[in-house]
């Protein structure tokens, strides 16, 4: 009876929701739009929504104009992947250890980290290119891995323990009781269990960096060998003119790897990030 | 938790709390060296006049050439004006995309779905999108309003100091909003169904109960995901930078923009961390005032459940 919506309500909801969603995607289907047009359509006025001349010429093209693009989108794939690991191995023992202990500075420390989250990377952009300068590091993949783990950590602590919070404590007290060294237990007893947990936290790392990767790359790295796809796509942006069509194929292409990693654990991300959120 | 107790030794290497800072370790100096010890050394440069091989000791001569410079106050009300009218936006469309979504419609998980991709795709991609929309000659906005009539020709809303501003507003809530729908929508479906059945039976409204019992519910999460949004809407660069770069005539050249142009594109580091620091502070005294609020608004409705 409670949800029950009269026709009248019905189509007020649907329509708010269209319209909220077309705010929400309108630059989606735009560039999609535009990447199949050949672009001297593009500079026809007026607007047009659908004409006879799309193709997928642009997606084939991009790879001419821009030859290092593959190795762009590999090397997006490649620093995501890795900024999610090293952020994994540093947030897995502190949130189990925050999870599971009562210890003496565990409020405080853990405020701390969570206090990270107000400095973005781009307030700590000059100490941080000197320190990796000083490291030797400036111009690798690691001059965009190392930041770009550091900034993901805190949120990662804070939702895996959540997570392991809610894992029955008389798992571990029987291991214990067996003789199990802690880290055993850690690793043989809780990890196992915690795997929905780590999912949730591994693909927000991986979008948050896969996200994330334009400001650290523009300014810790000049190689292009390098470059990640969201700072390489700008070479479609040339001294006389923007190939845009192609630019849009190529930006389709780069949000593609994202969106099927989010499609296939979307049900696993929205429960877990808003579960861990909710309870406090 | 006894049985844990007694099989743990409390002294010594082996100790819970040698074992759980043993662990905490290795991301307390990861955030030690990335984090802390950057900051410390922009507060220490923010006093010297560094920049390309040089660099001495100037005392607060880069704080006052700051603050007595002709732009500051426009690039400090700018961004507070950014700051609240963003994350304003931001919570307002959160708050009735998560109304939205939580109804009970046919093809609410696909709206769920929809309403995500502007978080989880690149910001950078993101912008080019918004940098084709925004196009005068061929973007879908332009073109629209020239076929409704409202404008004559061609408008660029990048071109001009209001509409660029405006403009960047938009596209930073298209980006922001998102994550605040999809966390207030877990808060929203997370109030105990059985206080809008009684509500329900009494006879309250939808609207009634939306105000009474949805808004005072999830008010912690609100308060939250206010503090988070504000924070990262002031630091919000890359949606700037790409959109037009602080321009034109610096009409969208925020705090952080400015602390941008300043030290990475014309290698002023001592100037550039002073704004830096300036940055910090604001965002350290934002915090504790919204810490100080969560424990007003926490009282408030915490205690009456």
């Amino acid at each position: 009876m409670i949800d029950k919506y009269s026709a009248l309500e019905k189509l007020g909801l649907y329509t708010a929701i269209g319209i909220f969603l077309t705010f929400m995607l309108l630059p989606f289907v735009e560039m999609l739009l535009a990447s199949l047009r050949p672009l001297t359509h593009l500079f026809r006025s007026p607007y047009q929504f659908w004409s006879d001349d799309m193709s997928l010429q642009a997606y084939s093209d991009i790879w001419v104009t821009v030859p290092k693009l593959p190795r762009y989108i590999f090397n997006s794939v490649f620093l995501a992947s890795m900024t999610t690991l090293i952020c994994m191995v540093f947030v897995v023992p502190a949130a189990y250890a925050y999870a599971r202990f009562q210890f003496r500075g565990k409020a405080v420390s853990l405020a701390l980290f969570l206090a990270v989250n107000m400095f973005a990377g781009a307030v700590l952009l000059i100490p941080l290119y000197k320190l990796l300068r000083g490291m030797g590091l400036l111009n690798t993949y690691w001059a965009m891995i190392i930041p770009g783990a550091a900034f993901l950590v805190p949120t990662g602590i804070y939702l895996l323990k959540s997570f392991l919070e809610k894992i029955p404590k008389e798992l571990e007290e029987a291991a214990f009781v067996d003789g199990a060294s802690r880290l055993y237990t850690l690793r043989r007893v809780i990890l196992p269990l915690a795997v929905p947990g780590l999912i949730v936290v591994g693909v927000y790392s991986f979008i948050g960096a896969y996200a994330q990767q334009f400001l650290f790359a523009i300014t810790f790295n000049q190689k292009r060998d390098y470059m990640p796809l969201p700072a390489g796509i700008f070479e479609f942006i040339g001294y006389q003119e923007v190939i845009w069509n192609q630019m849009m194929a190529a930006s389709i292409i780069g949000i593609l790897p994202v969106l099927f990693i989010f499609l296939f654990l979307q049900k696993f991300l929205m429960a877990g990030l808003t579960a861990g959120a909710v309870k406090s | 938790m006894q049985l844990l107790r007694r099989l743990m030794p409390r002294k010594g290497l082996h100790s819970t709390k040698f074992f759980a800072w043993a662990l905490i370790a290795p991301a307390a100096a990861y955030m030690c060296l990335i984090v802390a010890w950057p900051l410390v050394e922009t507060i220490r440069l923010s006093f010297t006049n560094s920049g390309l091989g040089i660099e001495d000791y100037v005392g607060f001569a880069n704080y006052e050439k700051l603050l007595s410079s002709r732009k500051f106050p426009d690039t400090i009300g700018r961004t507070f004006y950014w700051m609240f009218l963003s994350v304003g936006l931001k919570l307002i469309l959160g708050l009735i995309g998560a109304s939205l979504l939580a109804a009970n419609l046919k093809g609410k998980a696909a709206f769920r779905v929809l309403v995500m991709p502007p978080w989880i795709v690149p910001i950078a991609i993101g912008c080019i999108g918004w940098l084709w929309l925004y196009n005068g000659h061929f973007g879908i906005l332009s073109g629209v309003l020239q076929n409704l009539g409202i404008i004559d020709g061609p408008f660029e809303f990048l071109a001009y100091k209001n509409s660029a501003f405006y403009s960047a507003i938009v596209t930073d809530v298209w980006i922001g909003t998102p994550m605040i729908t999809i966390f207030l929508l877990a808060a929203i479906q997370n109030v105990p169904r059985d206080l809008y059945e009684a509500a329900y039976i009494d006879g309250a409204s939808r609207w009634y109960r939306f105000r009474r019992i949805t808004m005072p519910q999830i008010m912690p999460m609100f308060a939250s995901m206010a503090l988070l949004s504000a924070i990262w809407t002031f630091n919000s660069f890359e949606i700037i930078w790409i959109l037009t770069e602080g321009g034109p005539r610096g009409g969208t050249t925020t705090l952080i923009v400015d602390t941008y142009k300043t030290a990475i594109a014309n290698y002023k580091y001592g100037q550039g961390a002073t704004r830096a620091v300036l940055i910090v502070a604001i965002l350290a005294v934002f915090s504790l005032l919204y810490l100080w609020l969560v424990n007003k608004v926490n009282k408030k409705y915490g205690d009456e459940k």
